[in-house]
């Protein structure tokens, strides 16, 4: 069911209905200081998509913005506009910094009918689209962008508009074609982190092995600890590794497991001579340690643009307990001095080995783990759950990540009610709980207890309210044991 | 080399005699570590001195000949006084026994007496040329009677009184060693068992001397609580490693003589032997410094003998003057430096070294604080520490200075001294545990077999450390935050692999670093990982963090949650928010909702200014109040009058609950 939502759209062999998703209409980044006088429109526009726009409907769209930016500013002195609806499609404005706008403009979700005379009728579904997933898209485009390029601010004093210019230019381009609008849903909403469920032990082992390393090599400033795409360490802030994980968890590592589950592993570590035997390799920076001319080209990062303003190199290495591997560890580091062959080198020598005795003591405690929950039945519900305190997010309703689509194992229409119940939920501060009867004889539940968010799925189709309601306090109970959630 | 190098001294205050001259014979007590002072034969004096009774005892003898031995039994109770090859004569030194000499004649027929041991307060054996007599004295009949003996041929013999065991040195090459081990069940004659006897293999000597083994090359001594025989072997036997070396045989209770250790000098020459604080120290007397060995530091194993070299580089016995006593010392006149390694020196095991030309018994003490800057490997140096008898501060002080910005240790050697210690911590509460359990299991308290563990100056518990360690260590401004962390999680990271609880006192200080230095997001991460343990003191203190991160109250509620003991605090926490309901919901949700105090609750939400939240709470009571006693008024024990009439002013008298009536 959830294959065709996903898949539907722009298939041909489609039924009577063709659906089409909502799609990208453009993106574009002004600043209405940069040309206030009539005449000087263009000079605003820092960015567009597409291009192809002819400029005077460049011009047009970023005035319209502007325009209703500032009327419902009168109204509304401190919260202007975040969106405007309108039939065919929906614009999300962001003002990430004084004065900086990006708009987003996306397409309506389109419902295309045969009438009876056989003329294609387009129906479009203006209420489809939440308003909080897609300004959170938005928010997250900035933050990316911020992540790799700093602040706009900052390429203002480092080279002026040109230098923003090309920065946005060679950002956007590429990050838009990644955008998947279609996919998007609560978790956008949320920007979690799934952290990895560990013992002590192993957790303080871990701590151990990077206090460690980052003495060894003193140039490493932050390091940040994964295992199969889930965070156990940060020492990045909060906001810093929120965005730095998205972009590893949904961009760089899917970019390097296929081709590993294609079977082309780099044969690199079977020549080096004299190592311990393990599977440790750079996901930025040199391929092969042994080639002398390699590429130490390392991506940058800007992290704590709030306060200290850092610019670091980003390492990622990684090790798997055998090669094409499921199971594997990951260590993001971030240097502040240009990191050289050399050291690429002893880093490899340091952290390979003893992060694959790690990779492996973390297995024992993942199958552990795997066997206790595994020993009861496959459950009768999903749940997506999520506190905003540590952002700690944890979905049994999402399958794996891939680089292009977040699958969902469940109806759009229901991932439609979660994102309302999150909306109504924004609008009071206290507690609260919401219980929904589905169309489909699902029951979806939603819970709010001091700034954690449960929503449960369930499929059972003659209980009652009583007994709905049974059936979420028995998941509490088992699953969230261990933390103050009020029933 | 500086004063501080010297990792061996003398004792402070000496065993005075009076120096061995033609006239005044000088002899020493092992058993009783006491020196004899004979003068004349005892005609004009003996005074007798041991190291811990400063009131020496001095009486007189008549002189019967020259005193060939004289020693006292155990708590000075009988005199025994040997003056010729075949006899000893006694005199009794208990309180209304006659003080009349009395001889014992050696039993075996033209057997010649090397010498006599007492083993007892009582008990005393012959050695002669021929073997050994075991007798018990009976000092009221002031007479002898032989217990048991044993016929072999004796070249000379040795006694070890802290393990009672003789050994006898038998055949023509005197290499062969014949143990016997006495014992002493209380209140009964002791007994003498014969050991395995067991073979000192020789060096290869030239053919033109005949190798003997000598006296002099032989000690005895208990190191961690086993015997051993030492021996002195001045030239190894494999050709191609020169300079002698100290074979250790371990000399077992049970079983055969077994060697288990080879001590290498790496130089010939004179040795002397002591043993310290279990600790071999060997004097070599051609270069005046000496070396000391620790069996238990890891050596190289060949399969069956452990190699062992020394632990630290030579070094003199620290210098040492001569103190001037007594009237006739002025005070102008300087100390005066004693010679060291003099040749009139004499060593007695354990720790005994004797200087009867000066008149001086000292015993050989070991330094630690000196050996801290001479052994630069970290985990070796603990090993070593942690087996000594007064190592706690020391240790506490490598801690320290392994923490200091001068010299700093890196993390790994961190996280061994740690592990080191905690090692030993966790034995220490191990064995304190099973011995509880034991008690508890109703083994009497005086069975021999159980025992309170001991807790020795290596047991450094968390107290110790926190105090004298990391809590100076965390003050220090200089510290980067990061090394600091870093150690401190080691320490707990540590603790946690020998699983022994951390007290929450570590806890907090990591809590105060990390806030310190705005560290929250990591603090977060500890805390939901628990590598910080719930306690109500943690909760608490989360709690009052709240004002400079707010997610601190949500982990501070998790974790009185999980405390499962706190429920009174998660009420006031949530009452202190205003989040009445919530509390009240909690409370029913635990079933505790019938003992709560109303006024309590209607107070907090009076205070909300919330008059439907009031309305709530107040008719929740009236509830529990109608199905506890039937009726929704409240009991003047309540004292909820003020909030009747509040109820009663903003909803009307009609709005109270009406008593049901049946």
């Amino acid at each position: 069911m959830a294959a065709a939502a996903a898949g539907a759209g722009s298939g041909p062999w489609a039924a009577q209905e063709k659906q089409f998703p909502p799609a990208l209409l453009s993106f574009f980044i002004y600043n209405p200081r940069f040309g206030p006088r009539e005449g000087q429109e263009e000079n605003k526009i820092l960015f567009y998509h597409p291009n192809e726009v002819e400029k005077n409907e460049k011009i047009r769209n970023v005035g319209l913005c502007e325009a209703i930016v500032q009327f419902t500013r009168t109204f509304s002195p401190s919260k202007p506009a975040k969106s405007l609806h309108t039939q065919k499609n929906r614009q999300f404005f962001n003002e990430p910094e004084e004065n900086f706008w990006m708009v987003m403009v996306v397409r309506n979700p389109i419902i295309e009918k045969q009438s009876k005379d056989g003329k294609p009728v387009i129906e479009y579904q203006e209420e489809e689209l939440l308003d909080k997933v897609y300004s959170s898209v938005l928010r997250q485009c900035y933050s990316m962008y911020k992540l790799f390029n700093g602040t706009f601010l900052k390429a203002m004093e480092d080279g002026g508009v040109k230098l923003l210019k090309e920065r946005l230019e060679k950002f956007f381009h590429r990050y838009l074609q990644t955008l998947h609008l279609q996919s998007c849903d609560l978790l956008d909403i949320f920007g979690g982190i799934s952290f990895f469920p560990l013992d002590k032990m192993t957790y303080l082992k871990i701590q151990s092995f990077i206090n460690r390393m980052e003495e060894s090599l003193n140039i490493v400033k932050y390091t940040a600890f994964l295992y199969n795409d889930q965070l156990i360490w940060s020492g990045l802030e909060q906001d810093d590794m929120r965005i730095l994980y998205k972009y590893l968890t949904t961009s760089l590592f899917p970019r390097h497991i296929e081709p590993e589950l294609a079977g082309r592993d780099s044969p690199i570590r079977a020549e080096m001579p004299g190592n311990l035997q393990h599977y440790g390799r750079f996901l930025t920076g040199p391929l092969n340690l042994n080639d002398p001319d390699a590429k130490c080209r390392f991506p940058k990062i800007f992290v704590n643009t709030d306060d200290t303003y850092e610019e670091l190199h980003l390492i990622v290495y990684k090790t798997e307990l055998r090669p094409s591997s499921y199971t594997q560890s990951e260590a993001s580091i971030s240097a502040s001095v240009h990191p050289t062959l050399d050291f690429c080198r002893r880093l490899d020598s340091i952290v390979g080995p003893q992060l694959t005795v790690l990779a492996s003591d973390i297995c024992e405690q993942f199958n552990i783990n795997k066997r206790m929950s595994g020993s009861e039945k496959e459950p009768q519900f999903k749940f997506i759950y999520f506190n905003h305190m540590n952002l700690a997010e944890k979905s049994t309703v999402h399958m794996r990540k891939t680089p292009s689509v977040s699958l969902t194992s469940v109806h759009p229409d229901l991932m439609k009610i979660l994102g309302d119940i999150n909306s109504d939920f924004t609008r009071v501060d206290e507690d609260e709980e919401i219980i929904v009867k589905a169309m489909s004889d699902y029951w979806v539940v939603g819970k709010k207890s001091d700034r954690r968010e449960l929503y449960v799925i369930l499929n059972q189709k003659n209980a009652n309210l009583i007994e709905v309601n049974e059936e979420v306090k028995k998941l509490c109970a088992t699953q969230f044991n261990n933390i103050f959630f009020l029933d | 080399m500086g004063e501080e190098d010297y990792y061996l001294e003398l004792c402070e205050r000496p065993v005075q005699f009076e120096k061995a001259n033609p006239v005044n014979c000088v002899f020493f007590d092992e058993a009783n570590k006491q020196v004899f002072a004979v003068r004349s034969g005892g005609a004009t004096g003996v005074v007798v001195k041991g190291p811990d009774d400063r009131n020496p005892i001095s009486f007189r003898m008549d002189d019967k000949g020259e005193v060939k031995c004289i020693k006292f039994s155990l708590e000075n109770k009988i005199l025994a006084v040997q003056r010729t090859s075949k006899t000893v004569d006694f005199c009794n030194f208990i309180p209304d026994n006659s003080q009349l000499e009395y001889t014992q004649e050696c039993k075996t027929k033209n057997a010649n007496i090397l010498g006599f041991c007492w083993t007892s307060s009582t008990e005393i054996v012959f050695i002669t040329d021929q073997g050994i007599e075991f007798y018990q004295v009976l000092p009221e009949k002031r007479s002898l009677k032989l217990l048991k003996s044993h016929n072999l041929n004796v070249n000379w013999y040795m006694y070890c009184p802290e393990s009672a065991v003789i050994l006898l040195s038998t055949t023509v090459l005197e290499n062969v060693l014949q143990p016997f081990h006495f014992r002493f069940p209380p209140k009964q004659a002791g007994t003498m068992s014969k050991l395995p006897k067991f073979e000192i293999e020789l060096p290869a000597a030239p053919k033109s001397t005949k190798p003997s083994l000598s006296e002099r090359d032989i000690a005895m001594a208990t190191i961690y609580g086993q015997l051993y025989v030492l021996f002195l072997r001045h030239h190894s036997r494999t050709s191609n490693s020169t300079g002698a070396e100290v074979v250790l045989y371990h000399l077992p209770r049970e079983g055969a003589c077994k060697k288990m250790h080879i001590l290498k000098l790496n130089r010939t020459g004179k040795f002397a032997l002591n043993v310290v604080d279990n600790l071999v120290v060997v004097h070599h007397q051609d270069t005046e410094t000496s070396v000391i060995f620790d069996i238990k530091l890891r050596g190289e194993f060949d399969g069956s003998v452990t190699f062992h070299h020394p632990v630290l580089p030579a070094r003199s016995i620290q210098p040492y003057q001569i103190p001037i006593t007594g009237p006739a010392a002025v005070t102008s006149q300087s100390p005066v430096p004693c010679k060291l390694y003099s040749s009139s020196w004499i060593v007695f095991q354990p720790d005994i070294i004797i200087s009867a030309s000066q008149g001086y018994l000292w015993n050989l003490q070991v330094k630690l604080e000196p050996i801290v800057n001479l052994l630069p490997d970290k985990g070796r140096l603990m090993d070593f520490l942690l087996q000594r008898k007064e190592c706690k501060m020391v240790i506490l002080s490598v801690c320290s200075q392994m923490l200091s910005e001068s010299d700093r240790a890196s993390l790994p050697v961190i996280a061994t001294v740690f592990d080191k210690l905690n090692h030993e911590y966790k034995k220490y509460l191990d064995a304190e545990q099973s011995y509880a359990m034991a008690v508890e299991a109703g083994q009497s308290r005086s069975s021999p077999l159980l025992k309170r563990p001991v807790r020795t100056q290596a047991v450094l518990d968390q107290s110790d450390v926190y105090t004298h360690v990391l809590s100076a260590f965390v003050e220090k401004k200089e510290m980067p935050h990061k090394f600091v962390i870093a150690v401190l999680m080691e320490y707990i990271r540590s603790l946690n692999q020998f699983q022994i609880a951390v007290q929450h006192y570590l806890h907090e200080l990591v809590i105060k670093t990390l806030v310190q230095h705005n560290l929250f997001y990591m603090l977060h991460q500890f805390l939901q990982y628990h590598v910080l343990s719930d306690s109500k003191p943690l909760a608490c203190l989360l709690l009052s963090l709240e004002s400079f991160y707010p997610p601190a109250h949500q982990l501070s509620l998790d974790m009185l949650k999980r405390l499962s003991t706190a429920n009174d605090e998660i009420v006031e926490v949530l009452l202190s928010k205003h989040q009445v309901l919530a509390a009240l919901r909690f409370i029913r949700g635990i079933g505790g909702h019938d003992n709560i105090s109303a006024r309590k609750f209607l107070d907090a939400a009076k205070q909300t200014e919330d008059n439907m939240l009031f309305y709530t709470i107040f008719r929740f009571f009236e509830q529990r109040n109608q199905r506890l006693r039937g009726s929704p008024n409240f009991t003047p024990g309540e004292h909820c009058e003020e909030h009747v009439a509040f109820f009663k002013q903003i909803f009307g008298d009609q709005a109270l609950m009406r008593p049901t009536t049946f």
